[in-house]
C-alpha cells in the first residue's frame, strides 16, 4: 500500500516543475497522505494511554485480561495506604521544589539578564543550563555521592524528603531559568527605565514592574517544575531514604514485581486531573487572549467614533 | 504652525551641559564634546539623523547613561552622577513605556506615590493630570484599550505628574500616523506651554523640531553643527551639511568673484549669482551658494538682467497638491529642484516634461556657505 503511493508523491513532484496539469490529483494525495500520518502518530501516542484508562475499569486480576467492567480496582486503590502516601509525599515534593525552583530560577535569570557585565557571569550562566544536558543519571549520581559525605562528615543530612527536595529543586531551577529568561527577553527595558525615571530605586523596579509583569512566566515556570518533579523516578531513587518512596518509585517497583491493576487506577485518577488542569488553563488563556484583542479594537473604533 | 516662545526672551539658564562626552567600549564617539544651555521654559530641539548621538546625550541627561567627560548642571546643581530616581527630570518615553499591568489612573500616580505624597494629594493631582490631557472619563482602563494618541496623552501626564523641573522627549510623535500627528503636535505644545515646563526634545524629524522647538541643535557625528531658532537653522545654515539636512536645497560650486561690504557676486558653472549681502570670505575663494527650492520662480520667459538665473529642462514634476516641485536638468547636467505654488487650479505655468523653463530668484533668496 505505501509503495504506489510514495511513487506516485514523487512523481507528482517531478511534474509540478514540469507541467502543472497533473498537479489535479496530487493535492488529494497529499492530503490524504498527511492525514493517514497523523492518525498513526495519535494512535502511537495515545493508544497506551487509553488502553492504560480502559484496562483501569477491568475487573480481571490480570493486566492484560478483559473479563468485565468494575470499579473494583479504585476501592482498592482507597485503602492501598503506600501508594496514597507516595502520591501525597510526590505531590508535597513536587509543590515545594517547585516553588524553590521558581524563587531561584527568577533570581537568577533576572541576574543574568539585566546585570551584562559581573564577576563570574559566565560561570553562572553555563551552570545555569548545565543540567538541562546533563543526565539525570548523573546529577543523582553526584549529588548521592556528595550527601553521603556530607553525612559521614557532619551526620546530616539523613536521606528523605530533604534530599529528593534538593535534586528536585536543582532540575527545577534549570527549567525555570529558562522560562523566566525568555520572557525577560522579550520584555520591554524601556518600562524599567519608565519606572526608574518616576523615581523607583532598583529593587523598586523589580518588585512594582518586572515582577508583575512576569506572572505568567512564573506560573508557567512553576507547572513545569511541578510536573518534572512529579514524574522524576531517577533523582528521587537516587536520593530518598527509608520511608520515602514518591509515587512514580512506587509504581516503577511494583511495574517490576508484575502489574497490579491499581497502578491502572492511580494513572487514570492522574491523567483526569491533568488533563482537567491542562484544558482549564488553556481556555483560561485563549480566553484572556480573545478578551484583550476584542479591547484592543475597541479602544480604536472608539476613538474614530 | 504652532508658535512655539522665541528664544529672545530673557531667561535664566535652567540646564547647562558642559563639554560633555560619551564613548561606548572605549571606542564608539557617541557625544563628542557637547556644550548648552536651556532657559527656563524653554522647548529645545535635538534633531539628527539616526546614530548622530541625540538619544545618548538625551539619556545622559535623563541618567540611565554616565558621560565619559563633562558635566551637566540642573538649576545650579551638580546632577552627573544622580541616579536617574533622584534627578527631578522626567522623560515621556519613544515608545511611551506605560505599564502594561496598571490602569491609566496607577500609571500617572505612579510616581508620586514613589515620592510618598499623601493619598488625597495623589488623587488630587492626577485627577488634575486627567483633565489636562482629556483622559479623565478613560482613568480606570489598561494602556492596551486605549488608542495610540491616548496612549500617547497618558505618557505625557505621566511624565509631567511629577512637575519636573526638565521634560525630556523622546521622539514624542514617532510612533503616531502623519494624520494624528499634526494635531497632536500642537496639543502636546500647548500643555506644555501651559504648565510652563522646560523642555528637551529628539527628534529626527526636522518638520516636528521646527514647529515644536524655540530653538534647534542640529547634531552630527556627536557633536552640534548649528544651534538656533527654527527660522534661523533654516534660512541661515552655516554649512552644507545643515542647509542639506534641514528641508530641501539647491548647492551651486562657485567661486568668488566680487566681495564688497554690501554684495557679493559668485560665479558657478550654471550662472553668475548677486549675493545682496556682505560675507567674511574673499574673492578667489571657493563657496557654495545655497538656495531653497520654493525660493525660485520658474517663467517660460527669458528673464533680463545678468545675474541670478539659469535655464533647464524640464526632466521631472512632482505634483504635492498644494505645490508642484520642478526638476529641472540645466546645460553643465546639474539638477535644481524649484517648488512653485500652485495658485491657480489649472497646473501654473503650464510647464510639462521636455520643456525649457527659465528659474530666477531674487539676491536675497542666496545664502553663501563658506564650509
Amino acid at each position: 500500500m505505501k509503495t504506489p503511493l510514495k511513487s506516485s508523491l514523487r512523481l507528482s513532484e517531478k511534474h509540478a516543475t514540469k507541467s502543472p496539469v497533473t498537479m489535479a490529483v496530487s493535492p488529494k494525495m497529499i492530503k490524504w497522505f498527511s492525514q493517514s500520518w497523523m492518525l498513526v502518530v495519535y494512535v502511537f501516542l495515545y493508544m497506551p494511554i487509553v488502553t492504560l484508562v480502559i484496562f483501569s475499569f477491568n475487573d480481571s486480576q490480570l493486566a492484560a485480561v478483559w473479563s468485565h467492567a468494575s470499579l473494583r480496582w479504585y476501592a482498592a486503590l482507597m485503602k492501598d495506604n503506600d501508594l496514597i502516601s507516595a502520591v501525597l509525599l510526590s505531590l508535597k515534593i513536587a509543590f515545594l521544589s517547585a516553588l524553590i525552583s521558581v524563587f531561584f530560577g527568577t533570581f537568577t535569570a533576572f541576574a543574568l539578564n539585566r546585570y551584562k557585565r559581573f564577576q563570574g557571569r559566565t560561570l553562572l550562566s553555563s551552570m545555569a543550563s548545565t543540567p538541562l544536558v546533563m543526565p539525570d543519571v548523573i546529577v543523582g549520581l553526584s549529588l548521592l555521592l556528595m550527601l553521603v559525605s556530607l553525612q559521614h562528615w557532619l551526620g546530616y543530612p539523613e536521606r528523605g524528603l530533604f534530599t529528593i527536595l534538593l535534586g528536585h529543586a536543582l532540575l527545577g531551577t534549570a527549567y525555570a531559568t529558562v522560562v523566566v529568561t525568555s520572557r525577560l527577553r522579550e520584555m520591554d527595558s524601556k518600562l524599567d527605565e519608565a519606572a526608574m525615571d518616576l523615581g523607583c530605586q532598583p529593587f523598586q523596579v523589580f518588585r512594582l514592574v518586572t515582577l508583575p509583569l512576569l506572572v505568567p512566566a512564573l506560573v508557567s515556570a512553576f507547572l513545569l517544575t511541578f510536573t518534572l518533579s512529579f514524574d522524576d523516578v531517577v533523582l528521587s531513587s537516587f536520593l530518598s531514604g527509608p520511608g520515602y518512596s514518591t509515587m512514580p518509585m512506587v509504581i516503577f517497583s511494583r511495574a517490576r514485581l508484575g502489574l497490579n491493576p491499581t497502578i491502572n487506577a492511580v494513572a487514570t485518577v492522574t491523567i483526569t486531573v491533568v488533563t482537567i488542569a491542562v484544558l482549564a488553563s488553556s481556555f483560561y488563556t485563549s480566553r484572556q487572549e480573545r478578551n484583550r484583542k476584542r479591547e484592543v479594537a475597541q479602544a480604536y473604533s472608539d476613538m474614530n467614533k | 504652525m504652532a508658535t512655539a516662545p522665541k528664544a529672545n526672551i530673557v531667561r535664566e539658564d535652567l540646564l547647562r551641559v558642559e563639554g560633555v562626552t560619551k564613548i561606548f567600549d572605549g571606542a564608539v564617539k557617541a557625544v563628542d564634546n557637547v556644550s548648552l544651555t536651556v532657559a527656563t521654559g524653554e522647548i529645545f530641539a535635538l534633531l539628527g539623523g539616526s546614530g548622530c548621538g541625540k538619544s545618548t546625550l538625551l539619556r545622559m541627561l535623563a541618567g540611565f547613561e554616565t558621560p565619559t567627560k563633562g558635566r551637566i548642571f540642573l538649576a545650579g546643581e551638580d546632577i552627573t552622577d544622580l541616579p536617574p530616581y533622584k534627578r527631578p527630570i522626567n522623560m515621556m518615553f519613544q515608545s511611551y513605556a506605560l505599564f502594561p499591568h496598571l490602569t491609566v489612573w496607577e500609571n500617572i500616580a505612579f510616581g508620586l506615590k514613589r515620592d510618598g505624597m499623601p493619598r488625597d494629594k495623589i488623587a488630587e493631582r492626577v485627577e488634575k493630570m486627567l483633565a489636562l490631557v482629556q483622559l479623565t472619563k478613560f482613568a480606570q482602563r489598561k494602556p492596551h484599550q486605549l488608542s495610540g494618541g491616548q496612549q500617547q496623552r497618558v505618557a505625557l501626564a505621566r511624565s509631567l505628574a511629577k512637575r519636573p523641573k526638565l521634560l525630556l522627549l523622546d521622539e514624542p510623535l514617532g510612533a503616531l500616523d502623519k494624520k494624528l500627528r499634526e494635531t497632536t503636535q500642537l496639543e502636546l505644545v500647548n500643555i506644555i506651554e501651559e504648565v510652563g515646563v522646560t523642555c528637551v526634545l529628539v527628534t529626527h524629524d526636522q518638520e516636528e523640531a521646527m514647529t515644536m522647538a524655540s530653538r534647534i541643535a542640529v547634531m552630527h557625528e556627536g557633536y552640534f553643527m548649528q544651534v538656533g531658532a527654527p527660522d534661523e537653522v533654516y534660512e541661515m545654515p552655516n554649512s552644507r551639511q545643515v542647509a542639506d539636512f534641514i528641508g530641501n536645497v539647491n548647492i551651486f560650486d562657485g567661486v568668488i568673484e566680487e566681495d564688497e561690504a554690501d554684495h557679493v557676486t559668485v560665479r558657478s558653472a550654471e550662472c553668475m549669482h548677486y549675493v545682496g549681502h556682505g560675507i567674511s570670505g574673499h574673492s578667489g575663494m571657493s563657496v557654495g551658494v545655497a538656495l531653497r527650492p520654493e525660493k525660485i520662480l520658474l517663467s517660460k520667459e527669458k528673464p533680463t538682467g545678468d545675474y541670478n538665473w539659469c535655464a533647464g529642462e524640464v526632466v521631472e514634476m512632482v505634483y504635492f497638491g498644494a505645490h508642484t516641485t520642478y526638476h529641472l536638468k540645466l546645460a553643465s547636467g546639474k539638477v535644481i529642484k524649484a517648488q512653485e505654488l500652485n495658485n491657480t487650479r489649472d497646473l501654473s505655468y503650464g510647464l510639462t516634461w521636455g520643456d525649457t523653463a527659465y528659474a530666477h530668484w531674487n539676491e536675497h533668496a542666496m545664502v553663501v556657505l563658506t564650509q
